[in-house]
């Protein structure tokens, strides 16, 4: 199994979006709420060189935004 | 190639492509697919604006809703019948071929002999030094999404218009300061939520004030602005820009639009173009507004299904 780790805020749309998408697939992650901890923040920082939400990680892989079709590949389902 | 093998297999003409997702290309779904139109939707998201609203409480049927939550009982409502949907597909360009209709994507090519354009607006950009540096990284065009990243920070927003204040609002309530730097003498927007930035005590406005850069180092750091003929600097590490809206209508050229680039559209949601509809905040309808985009895309729906039995008799 892939670890997936989802870090974004409670409110923005597509922190909520790719978290059901995840769901919908069976995918298990660890949700993240940036907001809540000024240290995993600096840690999006430091891994993506910006601030901005959702960022996945799969297996280390970083994707930035939800994009569906990157996601589907970095964890190797059927679109 | 990919491209032309689908070219090819998409050669099919569906009886209506809806370009957008918001509450204007939602509704026109739904009362599409209730019409027993062959419709598909081209999208680059769903949900629009109305997703990105903060809280609603002018949505008849709810006194209070979030934009997140609105959007979601919108998508529900859609996905209830079999419109055939493509997300994460802006459309790049659209013409029309004697009685059929071209869409361009990215990824595909698709043809209709109707469509209803509801792509709604976007973000106007400042256009200073250093806006695309610190694009997400601590500046942002979306305070519902952004702003918990600055909880107990300070943070500025620029505009004074009736986004502005909703970020503003959202962001009260997370920042340590929050600063309007609006380039008016007076904020504008509505009065109600000019009352309610008013009492907080972590909200200060700066009007008459131009802001000129965006400065930091890997994040933002601060801003300068110019109010009258003194330059003045504001340390902030947020910056959130809400100074309006441009139409995303630049994919098609053929229909008229007004000098803000709205597509024009008469009381019918008619273009200048026959069988070309459009609804919502791309059109030059007064007021954007997600109700009115909402009764807008249902027009638009209804008429194209006008259209259409005309055609066939």
């Amino acid at each position: 199994m892939k670890n997936v780790k989802v870090y974004g805020t409670l409110a923005c749309p597509f922190c909520v979006k790719v978290k059901q998408f995840l769901k919908d697939q069976n995918v298990a992650f660890e949700d993240i709420d940036v907001a809540q901890d000024e240290a995993r923040l600096q840690e999006i920082v430091e891994k993506t060189g910006q601030m901005g939400v959702p960022v996945i990680e799969i297996d280390g892989e970083i994707i930035i935004g939800f994009d569906r079709g990157k996601i589907v590949q970095a964890l190797g389902l059927a679109d | 190639m990919l491209y032309s093998k689908s070219k090819q297999k998409m050669e099919k003409i569906h009886d209506l492509i809806i370009i957008g997702a918001g509450p204007a290309g939602i509704t026109a779904a739904v009362y599409a697919s209730r019409n027993k139109l062959d419709t598909l939707l081209v999208t680059e998201d769903i949900g629009g604006q109305a997703a990105w609203s903060g809280d609603i409480e002018n949505y008849t049927g709810y006194q209070f809703i979030t934009g997140v939550e609105l959007a979601g009982k919108f998508e529900e409502h859609m996905k209830k019948y079999a419109t055939e949907v493509k997300e994460n597909e802006p459309v790049s360009k659209m013409w029309k071929e004697g009685e059929k209709v071209c869409i361009e994507t990215l990824k595909n090519i698709y043809f209709a002999k109707t469509a209803i354009i509801a792509s709604g607006k976007k973000s106007k950009e400042l256009e200073v030094p250093g806006e695309r540096e610190f694009k997400n990284k601590g500046l942002t065009y979306c305070a519902i999404c952004d702003g918990p990243l600055f909880e107990g920070k300070d943070v500025a927003v620029i505009g004074g218009g009736n986004s502005a204040l909703d970020a503003g609002l959202q962001l009260i309530k997370i920042a340590k300061k929050v600063y309007m730097l609006n380039i008016t003498a007076e904020l504008g927007g509505d009065a109600i939520m000019r009352e309610k930035l008013m009492k907080a005590d972590n909200f200060f406005i700066i009007n008459s004030a131009e802001v000129t850069e965006i400065f930091g180092e890997k994040l933002v750091k601060g801003l300068k602005y110019k109010k009258q003929s003194s330059q003045n600097e504001l340390l902030v590490q947020g910056v959130f820009v809400e100074i309006g809206l441009i139409p995303n209508s630049e994919f098609i050229k053929d229909v008229d639009k007004n000098k803000y680039g709205e597509i024009v559209v008469n009381c019918r949601t008619e273009t200048s173009v026959p069988g070309i509809f459009a609804a919502g905040d791309v059109t030059d309808v007064p007021e954007k507004q997600i109700i009115i985009a909402a009764g807008e895309g249902a027009k638009a729906a209804l008429e194209v299904f006008r259209f259409l039995s005309k055609k066939r008799t």
